[in-house]
């Protein structure tokens, strides 16, 4: 593990382990509380498997009455809590701490109400991404918003970071398609935001919830929207000489008023890697390979798709094949969806950036990472969410040669600087974690983190729900709602007045 | 009473910092075109942000656009129609509902205010397009939030949280909104004679199926006639809006056809006439009658809308119209409020939020405007506020009767 700087334990909790063990075990009778060494080792870790941790106990409550008594418990004592949904996070959201207790949600599996006529679909927040599209499918509807671990990553996990997927430009991120949650505070209090009706009547609370990774409640509960689906959905295969065409040719689509259901681009490497892997037949003379995929009913996909094709043809393209099967859309992606494990195949270890960047600074950001590749000795291939300019660089390294890892997560660092220095930003979609926490501080000052905190200080007052993530280091609420300017200190101002 | 006009963000820091070290309230007003909506306002002083103007990026193709917080909606409309693209949340327009000038408001407003029209059903509201801002805390610092990109989970999302709040936690400076392609065409399909628990069938069934409505209203007898000139007549009308590129708009209106075939008489308004209509439904026309008649907006489950006006109706007098397929009411109540019978059967029929939009400000400061919250819920958002306004002298009392504002009002 890499030198990352975790809160100090706090040694009280840690000499009270056996105590707070058995008080968990009377609010959750039965197998809900796990504080075997071996039985905790399949929590000591998430998706980002660089870190490591035991945590001091994992509890495993199925009700949202047990989940208070938890978290009541744990603020009157001063003890920390990390929830945990499925343990997919890419950043580290999940990672335990040695004197938190882990709040595992798994066991809230079930799907409440499935609403058709309002569209809806309440579940608990263990519920899988894509067990909610499974439970509405046989009526045609699915839920959007579909992030590449949606075969396990849970519903109240996708509020935490608030996740996307490939489809996002089209139909918004989970904040956009989450109605309504319940949460427990850490106070214990039970809170309900939103529901099957749309906005709030107060603070959307809701929107700030989605997204906080953890750190300012529980969610017990979740009600989102459902969609039908699209009739048809058809792919085009693009490719290009440059990145520079393939960026132009995405800016066009997008000019002329077509909004693609999905839209991917990759660059040599990582087409190279695809095509080795899953013979997608992926052209391997190009450096940027598009896939635009349109949905809707047949009419529109068959119209649009002769626009984008007179759009790819006019920006260069050298090849495009558009699919006349479902079979031959899926091969389409197929290789873009086994990007991972392809690069996976070529290297020992990589190590998935998350960046935004406005699109048209594309081939300045790639040029950008083939020089920091020469100057660290590393391989990169490149993944991107084209429509909305969030990247997913693959780091190739090798976990076994000392200080590589080092090296690897350094590399990754400049690259997200680099996306904050072009008008973008640290994470798209992984979220901020332990992972790009030490660099919040590329992309807001100290008042903008100051602020963020103080709405932390609002929830969770003493830090005590997923300390350690997010925030470079965390300020007393009491120093933070400090205000330094005082009563007849401050002139008049001068400003236009009437 | 002293009413400030930064031209700046900087101005405005200077004031809300003065502001806040000598503890006076400021109200904070864009063109003042909702200064009607919520409780009456009680400030000394007055903080004017339409000479915070100008458009400071616009990217079409990148799908952004940054504006101060003072510039004017209906120029950013503009700016944006010239290049094909649209604001798709659809704000709405109060000012028919006041009896003022139409084509006033603030894109700062918008966000403040959560605007959003029909469209909302489908494309979401001012919350769900705003991506970044940098505002000054009622604390008198100043921050930033977000940033121009679409997907970015980079910290807490305090864009989110200035939408409808009202400028009760922040003055907004700057904003950057998600910007979309407008439809190159749209047709409406009205459903004719429909009682509402027919229409909110209806409309169900449409929202439901893969015809990708976009809007979905019912104008019952008594208010079908009063948007777009008459135009759609005296009878009920349940419209249902499809979008799009022109060869996919007749196939979806077939769709739809297919599906409702047997509900009623099918009319098809198309283009210019189609605009009007959801127009005035967007800005509540239907109850811009020139009185200061109560008004409700009432947001809840679509399917139950029309069983909550029946009861409502068993109590109290009022008109009312559907739009977001039932799950925006709009009610027009004849001279109380009833404020207590409304929001007692709300909770009834599956809960949501009422706001009492238009009322004589007698009204607005005796009752709650907006829907009040549970205790754990409230007090949470009075640490909200609190975090970011200690001294509580952004709008104090306009959205709640805040603690800290009775502290203000009483030194």
């Amino acid at each position: 593990m890499s030198g990352l700087l975790m809160p100090k334990p706090d040694a009280a909790t840690l000499s009270r382990r056996a105590e707070i063990v058995a008080d968990m075990r009377i609010i959750v009778p039965g197998e809900g509380v796990v504080d075997t060494v071996n039985g905790m080792r399949a929590f000591e870790t998430d998706g980002l498997t660089a870190y490591r941790q035991l945590p001091l106990v994992v509890v495993l409550p199925d009700t949202v009455s047990q989940v208070s008594r938890i978290l009541k418990y744990c603020n009157e004592r001063n003890i920390r809590v990390v929830p945990r949904g499925s343990g997919t996070s890419l950043s580290g959201g999940a990672l335990p701490l040695e004197d938190a207790v882990l709040l595992v949600m798994s066991r809230f599996n079930r799907i409440l109400d499935i609403d058709y006529p309002n569209r809806v679909v309440v579940a608990q927040p263990g519920v899988t991404n894509l067990g909610i599209t499974h439970a509405v499918e046989q009526e045609g509807f699915y839920y959007a918003p579909d992030p590449s671990s949606q075969i396990a990553c849970s519903i109240g996990g996708n509020v935490a970071e608030n996740s996307g997927g490939v489809h996002c430009l089209k139909y918004g991120l989970t904040a956009n398609n989450v109605l309504g949650i319940e949460m427990v505070l850490i106070d214990g209090a039970v809170v309900r935001l939103g529901g099957k009706h749309l906005d709030s009547e107060g603070y959307d609370l809701l929107g700030v919830m989605t997204g906080s990774e953890g750190l300012l409640g529980v969610v017990t509960e979740v009600t989102v929207r459902i969609l039908k689906k699209p009739e048809t959905a058809r792919a085009l295969l693009i490719g290009f000489p440059t990145s520079e065409q393939g960026g132009q040719c995405v800016a066009d689509i997008i000019g002329a008023g077509i909004v693609p259901g999905g839209m991917e681009m990759m660059d040599r490497p990582a087409i190279s890697a695809a095509e080795d892997f899953v013979h997608a037949g992926y052209p391997l003379d190009v450096e940027a390979l598009l896939i635009v995929e349109l949905d809707g009913p047949g009419v529109e996909v068959d119209h649009l798709i002769g626009r984008v094709e007179a759009i790819a043809l006019k920006n260069g393209s050298t090849t495009c094949r558009v699919s006349t099967s479902e079979q031959e859309r899926l091969t389409f992606w197929a290789g873009r969806k086994a990007a991972f494990p392809a690069v996976g195949r070529i290297s020992p270890d990589y190590y998935c950036m998350d960046g935004t960047i406005p699109r048209k600074e594309l081939p300045r950001v790639l040029a950008g990472m083939r020089e920091l590749s020469e100057q660290y000795g590393l391989g990169v291939a490149n993944v991107f969410h084209a429509g909305d300019g969030n990247l997913h660089p693959l780091i190739l390294y090798d976990a076994n040669i000392p200080g590589e890892l080092d090296k690897a997560e350094a590399f990754g660092a400049d690259i997200l600087r680099l996306c904050v220095k072009v008008g973008g930003v640290l994470t798209g979609e992984h979220g901020v974690g332990v992972e790009k926490r030490d660099l919040m501080g590329e992309m807001f000052s100290e008042a903008d983190l100051d602020q963020q905190m103080r709405v932390k200080c609002a929830f969770d007052p003493n830090h005590l729900l997923n300390p350690g993530k997010v925030f470079p280091q965390l300020r007393r609420c009491a120093e933070l709602g400090r205000m330094h300017v005082r009563r007849g200190k401050l002139a008049f101002p001068d400003i236009p007045r009437f | 009473m002293t009413t400030f006009a930064p031209t700046t963000a900087a101005e405005v820091l200077e004031t809300v910092r003065w502001a806040a070290a000598e503890e006076q309230p400021l109200e904070i007003v864009g063109h003042g075109s909702k200064r009607g909506i919520g409780r009456p306002a009680q400030t000394e002083h007055t903080i004017d942000l339409s000479r915070l103007t100008g458009v400071t990026l616009y990217e079409p193709e990148e799908l952004v656009l940054s504006a101060r917080a003072g510039t004017s909606l209906v120029e950013i409309e503009a700016l944006l129609a010239e290049r094909g693209q649209q604001l798709a949340f659809e704000p709405m327009d109060y000012g028919q509902l006041f009896g003022t000038e139409a084509g006033r408001g603030t894109i700062g407003g918008a966000l403040a205010t959560n605007l959003s029209g029909p469209r909302r059903l489908k494309a979401g509201a001012a919350r769900d397009h705003i991506l970044g801002i940098s505002a000054v805390a009622g604390r008198g610092e100043a921050f930033k939030a977000g940033g121009r990109v679409v997907k970015n989970v980079t910290g807490y999302d305090l864009s989110k949280a200035m939408a409808g709040s009202w400028g009760t936690l922040a003055v907004v400076t700057d904003v950057t909104f998600k910007v979309l392609p407008a439809a190159e065409t749209e047709t409406t399909v009205a459903i004719r004679g429909l009682l509402d628990e027919d229409a909110i069938a209806a409309m169900a069934v449409a929202m439901g199926s893969s015809a990708e409505v976009s809007s979905a209203a019912h104008l019952p007898e008594e208010v079908a006639a009063r948007v777009a000139g008459a135009a759609l007549g005296g009878s009920p009308a349940t419209l249902l809006r499809v979008e799009g590129f022109g060869p996919s708009v007749a196939y979806r209106i077939d769709t739809l056809h297919g599906l409702l075939k047997n509900a009623g008489a099918i009319e098809m308004i198309e283009g210019e006439a189609s605009r009007a209509i959801w127009r005035d439904i967007r800005d509540c026309a239907p109850f811009a009658d020139g009185t200061m008649r109560p008004v409700w907006r009432v947001s809840m489950t679509p399917g139950t809308a029309a069983s909550f006006i029946l009861a409502l109706r068993m109590e109290a007098g009022a008109d009312a119209f559907y739009d977001w397929q039932g799950g925006l009411v709009w009610l027009r109540m004849e001279a109380d409020p009833e404020a207590e019978t409304v929001r007692r059967l709300l909770k009834r029929f599956g809960g949501g939020h009422a706001t009492l939009v238009r009322a004589e400000p007698q009204w607005r400061a005796a009752l709650p405007v907006f829907e009040p919250q549970p205790p754990a819920l409230s007090a949470l958002s009075a640490r909200v506020k609190e975090q970011f306004d200690p001294m509580g002298i952004l709008n104090p009392g306009r959205m709640v009767a805040a603690a800290s504002s009775d502290r203000l009002v009483a030194s």
